[in-house]
């Protein structure tokens, strides 16, 4: 017989936890106690705040593919995770969250730090459960982390009461196979992928859209052999990028408000649109009832919801992208769609005339932020992460980073959650110290969860925070430049020196405000040994472009 | 826009009907009516909701509803679709128990299921349009209460949850 408390840290030992981010206080000391005797089998990192340590948790599962583990105190340790929880369901991250609770006998009375996790949680989560007694512990454990990584996965939240975490029972993992209930994957239907061959071969002008379910299917391979055999253009949405390398002659670009213009502009002239694990959120498509109307949509989707959700398809192809991916290779003819192609190319070259050359190589004003990611490409490693926050830098990181493998993409997508980059770069980092982690922030954002420079600090992870400073909130004050008459109202912010702030941190810092300096700053930041932040400062009123203002359709995308 | 009937079969768990309520309140979707009970089968419950929407909403809704992990399977049906019933209960002062009433009373094939001193309780079952216009015949009566359930209902299609559940893939 065991505690407990000794249960939960066992079972996510079971479950090959490599790291546990994590907050301590009352309702959850238990579980602190036992960790300490276990701190060889898994590692704890003391976070700075609860939301750090579920965006940590976030960061780490989206580059490894691996369950996200957080640790919190009830009340408002709890709460504090809420954000996370929201953005990992809306981002398909999972991730298995505990918290502690008041004792059972305390349920409902109002206790010290009680609050109702399983209401709070329940809308954020893909399943929650409480836990009042010892011998529920394993199992919860067991359920959540099936239901967290199958199918699309998402957050799962374990509310366990502290009387079940010191009283004493058996221990006897035992892994959670299925539940009768869920059913994460569903078998192709052939008929369908014959549907869609069908399409496929006689189209025209087929276009393909990849989203992260590519990433979440670990359907890379299979995206790419596809496009190889049809010769179809394709581009990325926002969590897709990286699953298909950026130099594939197949590769348009991205989609969406601050997309290519070409993906953007021919979305309304394709006549197969091809929908590879993505859920056509409204900043992908733009005002619905002018999207793609003229196009046989097929959609590659895992999770049924999604079929028909915001775009009707014609033929729906249910199933994990990998396994439907290698079956439409099998089922369509070999292609080239040269003519087609030309017309994305086209386009292209009008973006690159009218808003690539001064964002990545302008030579006098003010620093761009395209500028610093063209030289943070010149330096970086292939498999580099790049995490960003949210905001214009986060767009335009996105337009210019150069994916080239997968799982390199963290970023708030859904949920566009400032404060998200920092924690999550700590995480993404953890999991891989050789690999290089690069935190792209604005200075709105940074300031959300600059305390986790401390946890960068105690777990020297070495990420290369890049800091693009613009002395606004950016991207809210270019609506307000565009849409509100430039009423720039509560945008501008009086920044601290930033600088100083990292190095009380004891984290190496370099500020750069000349173009001369650049190159060299970044060039020191990666080779420096250890973690390191770069502030850049940059043009105060920079707009990112193309763009598609909100209720336009795709095709009224603009270049200024 | 349609009324609709949606049947939900669930695991046994704290917080199920919870998670379901939460889809029509996040789309600002009023549920008419509500009846939960246990079903044909072991440990297996069934949850019976009326919604008046319109056929793309009922299919989202649904959609969502199987999406919750303790949701076994959930269908749904236009009023014709199923046989349905409410049960109705009215409250009648003692006193305004005349030859007039007594007439509604067997016109309608209500029962007098409690009699106490004061007043007495009828029970009439029958579609929401039936109880409804009881009601409106009864309210002259002094009618002191008036309770009314959700629907229960049987669909008419065939399906069968054992089944779906047999074949466990
Ligand atoms: C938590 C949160 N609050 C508010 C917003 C709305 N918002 C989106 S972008 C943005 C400005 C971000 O400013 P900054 O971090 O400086 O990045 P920049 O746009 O300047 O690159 C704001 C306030 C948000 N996305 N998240
Ligand atoms: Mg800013």
């Amino acid at each position: 017989m065991i505690r407990g408390a000794d249960i939960v840290v066992r079972s996510l030992i079971a479950e090959n936890a490599e790291y546990i981010f994590g907050y301590p206080g009352g309702a959850i000391m238990p579980v602190y106690d036992a960790l300490y005797d276990y701190a060889d089998q898994v590692k704890h990192v003391l976070t700075r705040h609860e939301q750090g340590a579920i965006h940590a948790a976030q960061g780490y599962a989206r580059v490894s593919g691996k369950v996200g583990v957080a640790l919190a105190t009830s009340g408002p340790g709890a709460t504090n995770l809420i954000t996370g929880l929201a953005d990992a369901l809306i981002d398909s991250t999972p991730l298995v969250c505990i918290t502690g609770q008041v004792a059972a006998h305390l349920l409902g009375t109002d206790a010290f730090q009680e609050t109702d996790m399983m209401g709070l949680s329940m809308p954020g989560t893909k399943w929650n459960i409480q836990v009042r007694s010892v011998e529920e512990i394993a199992p919860a454990i067991a359920k959540g982390f099936h239901i967290a990584r199958s199918g699309r996965p998402g957050p799962v939240l374990i509310d366990i009461t502290k009387n079940a975490q010191v009283e004493f029972g058996e221990f006897n993992y035992v892994p959670c196979l299925g539940i009768r209930s869920y059913r994460p994957y569903v078998t192709v239907e052939l008929p369908k992928i014959q549907e869609a061959a069908l399409l496929i071969n006689e189209a025209e002008r087929p276009f393909v859209l990849f989203g992260q379910g590519v990433v979440i299917g670990k359907a890379e391979e299979e995206l790419k052999a596809f496009l190889d055999k049809t010769g179809i253009p394709a581009a990325s949405t926002l969590l897709g990028s990286g699953s298909l390398p950026e130099s594939h002659p197949s590769y348009v670009g991205k989609l969406g408000m601050h997309g290519n213009y070409s993906p953007n502009m021919l979305t309304n002239k394709c006549d197969v649109l091809i929908a590879v694990g993505m859920r056509f959120d409204d900043r992908v498509t733009g005002d619905l009832k002018r999207y793609a109307k003229q196009a046989k949509v097929i959609h590659l989707e895992l999770d049924p919801a999604e079929i028909n959700k915001n775009v009707k398809c014609t033929v729906p192809i249910l199933g994990d992208c990998k396994q439907s991916l290698s079956m439409l290779i099998d089922a369509v003819k070999p292609n080239s769609h040269p003519e087609w192609m030309q017309r994305f190319r086209e386009f292209e070259n009008e973006e690159r005339e009218a808003v690539m050359g001064k964002d990545l190589y302008a030579t006098q004003g003010g620093l761009h932020m395209g500028e610093v990611i063209r030289l943070i490409n010149q330096y970086k490693e292939d498999d580099a992460v790049l995490v960003t926050d949210v905001g214009q830098h986060q767009m335009i990181a996105w337009r210019y980073f150069d994916y080239k493998k997968t799982r390199t993409q963290v970023t708030s997508g859904g949920l566009g959650t400032m404060g998200f980059a920092l924690p999550a770069a700590l995480g993404a980092q953890l999991h891989n110290y050789n690999r290089q982690v690069i935190c792209v922030v604005g200075d709105g954002g940074i300031q959300m969860t600059i305390q986790e420079f401390g946890t960068i600090m105690q777990t020297k992870a070495p990420v290369k925070v890049v800091l693009l400073n613009n002395n606004y909130l950016g991207m809210v004050r270019q609506w307000q430049q565009m849409f509100f008459d430039k009423r720039y109202s509560f945008t501008e912010l009086e920044n601290p020196d930033f600088i100083k702030i990292a190095e009380a941190y004891r984290i190496k810092a370099v500020k750069v405000t000349e173009r001369e300096e650049l190159s060299e700053a970044v060039a020191q930041m990666f080779i420096h040994d250890g973690p390191f932040f770069l502030e850049v400062v940059v043009e105060k009123e920079d707009n990112v472009f193309p763009m598609i203002a909100t209720g336009c359709s795709v095709e009224e995308v603009r270049l200024s | 826009m349609n009324r609709y009937t949606i049947l939900v079969y669930t695991e046994n768990f704290i917080g199920i009907l919870n998670r379901i309520t939460i889809i029509f309140t996040r789309r600002g979707i009023n549920i008419s009516a509500l009846t939960a009970s246990e079903s044909r089968l072991d440990g297996i419950h069934k949850i019976t909701i009326e919604a008046t929407v319109t056929e793309e909403q009922i299919i989202q809704l649904v959609n969502q509803i199987e999406k919750i992990i303790d949701v076994i399977k959930a269908y749904y049906f236009k009023d014709d679709e199923v046989v349905y019933q409410e049960i109705a209960l009215y409250k009648i002062p003692f006193d305004s128990l005349d030859p007039q009433l007594e007439k509604v009373i067997r016109q309608f094939n209500a029962h007098i299921i409690a009699a106490e001193k004061e007043f007495v309780v009828l029970e009439f079952t029958g579609h929401k349009e039936d109880t409804q216009a009881l009601l409106e015949i009864l309210k002259p009566f002094n009618l002191l209460e008036f309770s009314r359930s959700g629907r229960v209902a049987i669909a008419k299609p065939k399906f069968s949850v054992q089944e779906y559940l047999n074949n466990q893939t």
